[in-house]
């Protein structure tokens, strides 16, 4: 348990000069919720684009069950059990949920296999289960572009886990939701870690706080610090940086 | 068939049911002449339905099919060309001689052979089209800059086949309609007719092999590419590769439908590999209805029909009537003609004049009843 799942080594990625990372190291232990934070520009996305290996970093190295990241095209990261969800909801829109989730379940993911075998009685009960976490049976049929936003961040949540990863990558899984959604999903959110790695990222803190993990706060591409929200409040450098200019708000 | 009606698929089985009963009606109610035609219009629809599988499920627009069509036409020609030519001084075609060549340049001996030739049809296109593609694919070249790779692809094949006379007979192209197979004239009003049922089954082969494809999660992977290619890739599967193997599957279906065709319109020509031929044949689709494979078939019989009863009527003013076809279709019938049945623009139509209650809400509403409708 002790070896982490997940090691970024000093990370830096420059673009054209600019440091959108800067030295940055994180670790994530199996099984663990993360949260990462940080205002604007602090290079949160552009750090799940090295994990996820859309961009390559300029220096330092990313290993994940021990083995380097880099130089591994998305799919073959995808498939050692990394799985992405992005800011803006992105589902299949013209498959239907069902089919949305039976891409995600299928294995191996190969042309062949695709064409030549059918999902298996478990993948099917996979897929039923996967739906009724995030109450889309009743849709099952119906294309995901037709689903409401809040439905379409949990179709794109429960399709991550329906690829089965060991790490799961949400990017402001969010923005854009009624408070009441905002709450389902950070249920949602807590009961996935434990069966697997969470690294969320977001911006609404009262998410956060409901979230009740560790929290990392990025600034200008580096590690700021890490604690629990009640530290991480207290922590002067974040206060100027980031909560100072809305104190009174949290 | 219960089920089709039930999903208001009816249009679709009617069609079917029409196209059918046109091909086995065909070969008595046409005259020859038509029967030729008709022939030949349902051997440029197999190159649609290859058109249909990259461009309306996985979005990959391309403007060279021209090239495959014509590397299957040109394959056939040469195997009919030589197996014609045994009485011919140096046993080889006759237009050699008119550019002072007495020997068989090599690319052409395999094609004494009808098996080589019958599997050159479709591989070799096949094979062109799978390494051109994954060189684009690979680069992760997408969109409008595929389409103008795949057009200057077109134009190099064009002008290269228009230059070498020595090779290919250039300019001119190959003549089948008097060359000899199984000791007859290929021009010949029986194997004519024999040819038309042969282009008949290969369409339903090929509408049954495209939707053997399309169907499932295969056909599912191609529409995900289609909406959200980057997703896909963090989903765990390679579109690249996805790309290539339907790239490569449209290339061969539009050599098999070259090679039909030439053998019913009688020449080969660099023509097939112009620019117009090539843009043509998308807007067969376009007009059939993309992501619709019976819709590739029928716009391609349609429109081709529909040129050849203008042109005869109205000399030189087909490009006028495809043009406003293509506005009409991109304005008013983005689905193309089968798509607008599936989605209910009968209706819809009738509605606007007052024939058909409207709808008052959401089609889903109507089905679902009280869904969770929010204030």
């Amino acid at each position: 348990m002790s070896s982490p799942l997940l090691e970024l080594r000093q990370i830096t990625v420059s673009f054209d000069g600019f440091l959108a990372l800067r030295d940055l190291n994180l670790s994530l232990k199996p099984g663990e919720l993360r949260a990462v934070i940080g205002p604007n520009g602090a290079g949160k996305t552009t750090f799940l684009d090295v994990i996820t290996g859309k961009l390559r970093p300029t220096a330092g190295d990313v290993l994940f069950k021990g083995r380097s990241l880099l130089n591994k095209p998305e799919h073959r990261i995808a498939r050692l059990g990394i799985g992405r969800k992005f800011q803006s909801p992105r589902v299949f829109e013209n498959l239907s949920v069902r089919e949305n989730l039976g891409l995600a379940v299928s294995l191996p993911k190969r042309p062949w296999s695709l064409l030549t075998t059918d999902l298996t009685a478990t993948q099917r009960d996979r897929i039923d289960h996967l739906m009724e976490i995030v109450a889309l049976q009743q849709r099952a049929n119906q294309i995901a572009g037709s689903l409401s936003h809040g439905q379409k961040q949990w179709l794109e949540i429960v399709m991550l886990v329906g690829q089965a990863p060991d790490l799961l990558l949400v990017d402001e899984p969010v923005a854009g939701l009624t408070d009441e959604e905002t709450d389902l999903t950070a249920d949602l959110l807590k009961s996935i870690a434990g069966d697997h790695t969470v690294l969320v990222i977001e911006h609404d803190m009262e998410f956060i706080r409901r979230l009740q993990t560790q929290v990392t706060v990025l600034h200008q591409g580096y590690v700021l610090c890490e604690g629990s929200m009640d530290e991480i409040q207290r922590d002067s450098r974040v206060i100027e940086v980031y909560l100072g200019r809305n104190e009174e708000a949290v | 068939m219960f089920q089709a009606f039930q999903q208001r698929r009816w249009p679709l089985v009617l069609l079917w049911i029409l196209i059918v009963a046109a091909i086995v009606a065909a070969p008595t109610l046409l005259p020859v002449f038509r029967l030729n035609q008709l022939g030949m219009f349902l051997s440029l629809s197999i190159v649609a339905l290859g058109i249909d599988l990259i461009w309306g499920f996985t979005g990959l627009l391309s403007l060279g099919q021209g090239i495959f069509f014509a590397l299957g036409g040109y394959a056939a020609g040469m195997y009919l060309q030589l197996n014609s030519s045994a009485d011919n001084p140096n046993g080889i075609p006759e237009f050699f001689s008119l550019y002072g060549v007495d020997r068989l340049p090599f690319f052409w001996e395999p094609f004494h052979s009808p098996v080589f030739t019958l599997i050159a049809i479709w591989l070799i296109p096949a094979l062109l089209a799978a390494v051109l593609g994954n060189l684009v694919f690979r680069n992760r070249i997408k969109g409008v800059y595929f389409s103008i790779l795949t057009q200057a692809a077109l134009l190099v094949f064009f002008n290269f086949f228009n230059g070498q006379q020595k090779l290919i007979n250039g300019t001119n192209g190959l003549k089948t309609d008097v060359t000899q197979l199984f000791g007859q004239m290929v021009g010949s009003a029986e194997m004519q007719r024999g040819f038309f049922w042969f282009t008949a089954v290969m369409v339903i082969l090929a509408w049954i092999f495209v939707r053997w494809v399309v169907r499932g999660r295969f056909g599912d992977v191609l529409i995900a590419i289609r909406d959200d290619e980057p997703r896909l890739r963090f989903t765990g599967f390679n579109p690249t590769l996805f790309k290539t193997i339907v790239f490569a599957i449209a290339g061969g279906l539009a050599g098999i439908g070259g090679a039909l065709f030439t053998v019913q319109s009688g020449i080969i020509s660099p023509q097939e590999m112009s620019v117009p031929k090539s843009i043509e044949m998308v807007i067969w689709v376009a007009v059939g209805g993309r992501g619709t494979l019976v819709g590739a078939i029928f716009g391609t019989v349609a429109i081709q029909f529909a040129e050849t009863f203008v042109s005869e009527v109205w000399p030189q003013s087909w490009l006028f009537f495809q043009g406003a076809l293509f506005i009409l279709v991109v304005t008013v019938l983005p689905e193309g003609v089968i798509g607008w049945f599936k989605t209910d623009g009968p209706r819809n139509l009738l509605s606007r004049v007052g024939l058909a209650r409207r709808l008052v809400t959401y089609p889903q509403l109507e089905i679902d009843g009280q869904d969770e409708v929010q204030p």
